[in-house]
């Protein structure tokens, strides 16, 4: 295929993609809007207005980053692990895989396609945040990037799950046992600073805390890690989420016989 | 002219130990209409699962047309359309969807995708269907919906595996036009077919594949030159006697009106008509009884086994 041919197939998959979630718009847009409108309601208004401030700032302005960052992480992650499962379950993923579109061209369609749910819903969950509280943006540049980032990373992860499921259980077991709870502990809620000098240095282990903080950067202009040392470790992980996920379509295990 | 498939020497053995192609050779013309028949398990869907890429060989060599698919697999897989046994596609999608989307797979561009889906749809009687969701097709339009699919880069090698499983005889018989339409103009179409008349009525060449090895490669009227033995059945004008008792022949009466005569190879038809005429039996149709390719195909699989 040429440049041009690989591109329609780019195309062709993230319509596709898109086209899918906008159908099941209940199911895909509207759940995490109305989640992070309680998030808001409860622990920025309700709670927050009895913790005061933090890491300089009134709760409410604290948590909405972080919020909007974990809309971004599951909504992008949960469309390439169900979309993808769902086409090997359902067999259509050899529509790809007997076309001669190339293996990148098939998981970049996909991570795309996460990547368009997840800013789609950080758009919404952002206009949601604006009943709450005002938002001053920092650095947009930061924003921006690390939104991408942090999208394409988990699109890849979920891509990588997908491929290893085997039930539409396996498809629910990471998000609920591994990516909320890194989510709840990687600093939506709080700041490092509130942590004993051991779980701190724990917690600089979780990927989530870095895309929140950087994130939080963006927006509020501050920070518990290193923006540089944020970055890194984000590409850091992309990089490696990419290379598997690229070994695991080039092999064509659990994909092919 | 190079052949449309070759297969060399083509063996599978799955994680599990299980040897499903042993060594698998074939060729298919261009132009050809080719069956491979085999029984459940004999390795069909093996061996189009991996012309196809769905199925990772072991050994062997696939050349399609003029690509090896172990050094350019992406060229193989344009030259080829492929209709599964199982329905694969997303049954939420609408019919029109999935044709287009294939075509975008292949490169395609959005207006051309678009006029080939017409085309097929129109032309496989779906077209009424097309902005429907594939789960509510029948099982027959939903192969008719993968036909489509498969033709949308309209390939030049067409590969049907039990195309019309399932599917009810007038629907059988306007698929059957259909594959002779596009066969006629110049796809080369292989079938696999538990439907023997099906291949006979289809085929010009046959492979009948056993326990992973090709048992049989020729063209259906050379195998059927082997057939030591057809059955006919003639229906008369006049009631026929219990016992018809024509010299050189083996005969049963079916009922009143229709009897059946077993033909040897050597000898000759005109034989009985002359013998029924002389006992003025006048024969007002004849026909085989049963598929004559069936016979041969149970003879061939149960003496390789």
């Amino acid at each position: 295929m040429n440049p041009t041919e690989q591109y329609r197939a780019f195309m062709t998959i993230v319509r596709k993609e898109v086209r899918r979630y906008m159908r099941i718009w209940t199911q895909t847009l509207l759940p995490s809007a109305i989640t992070m409108s309680l998030y808001f309601v409860i622990f920025g208004s309700l709670i927050g207005s009895r913790i005061g401030e933090m890491g300089g700032f009134s709760y409410m302005e604290f948590v909405v980053p972080g919020l909007i960052m974990m809309a971004i992480v599951t909504n992008s992650y949960s469309n390439v692990v169900s979309s993808f499962f769902g086409s090997k379950f359902n067999h259509s993923v050899e529509e790809l895989l007997v076309s001669p579109t190339p293996n990148y061209v098939i998981l970049m369609g996909y991570v795309v396609g996460g990547v368009s749910r997840g800013l789609l819903v950080a758009v919404v969950v952002t206009l949601v945040s604006l009943f709450f509280t005002r938002l001053h943006i920092h650095s947009y540049f930061v924003v921006v990037v690390i939104v991408l980032m942090t999208s394409t990373l988990f699109a890849l992860a979920g891509f990588i799950n997908a491929v290893f499921a085997n039930s539409f259980d396996d498809i629910s077991i990471i998000p609920t046992f591994v990516l909320t709870p890194l989510i709840y502990l990687g600093g939506v809620f709080y700041s490092m600073d509130l942590l004993p000098e051991f779980w701190a240095g724990v917690s600089k282990l979780n990927p989530l805390v870095y895309v929140v903080n950087a994130f939080r950067y963006g927006v509020l202009g501050v920070s518990d890690v290193s923006l540089g040392v944020a970055f890194g470790m984000i590409a850091l992980f992309t990089v490696i989420a990419f290379a598997y996920s690229m070994h695991l379509l080039n092999s064509g295990k659990r994909l092919r016989q | 002219m190079i052949p449309a498939l070759r297969i060399e020497n083509l063996s599978k053995v799955y994680d599990n130990g299980f040897e499903a192609l042993k060594g698998v050779s074939l060729s298919v013309e261009q132009g050809d209409f080719y069956a491979l028949l085999g029984p459940n398990g004999a390795g069909k869907s093996t061996t189009i699962g991996i012309i196809c890429s769905l199925v990772s060989k072991t050994t062997g060599k696939v050349q399609v047309f003029d690509a090896d698919i172990d050094e350019n697999f992406p060229a193989a897989k344009k030259y080829i359309g492929i209709v599964p046994q199982e329905f694969n596609f997303n049954v939420f999608e609408k019919a029109f969807d999935i044709v287009v989307n294939q075509g975008g797979y292949y490169g395609m561009q959005a207006p051309l995708a678009r006029e080939r889906a017409e085309k097929y749809l129109r032309a496989l009687g779906l077209w009424d269907k097309r902005d429907v969701p594939a789960r509510t097709l029948s099982g027959g339009m939903k192969r008719r919906l993968m036909i489509a699919r498969a033709l949308v880069h309209e390939p030049k090698l067409l590969i049907l595996d039990e195309p019309t499983a399932g599917v009810d005889i007038e629907m059988r018989r306007s698929m059957w036009d259909f594959l002779k339409k596009i066969n006629a103009e110049g796809t080369t179409i292989i079938l696999t077919t538990h439907y023997l008349e099906e291949a006979e009525a289809l085929c010009r060449h046959i492979g009948i594949i056993n326990n992973g090895e090709i048992v049989e490669n020729t063209s259906i009227k050379a195998l059927l030159r082997q057939l030591q033995r057809e059955v006919f059945i003639f229906d008369s004008v006049e009631e026929l006697e219990d016992d018809i008792g024509i010299p050189g022949f083996v005969t049963r009466r079916l009922d009143a009106h229709s009897m059946e005569i077993e033909v040897e190879k050597g000898q000759s038809i005109n034989q009985v008509f002359a013998e029924l005429g002389n006992r003025g039996i006048h024969i007002s149709s004849m026909r085989n009884r049963a598929n004559r390719l069936e016979e041969m195909f149970v003879n061939l699989v149960e003496g390789a086994a």
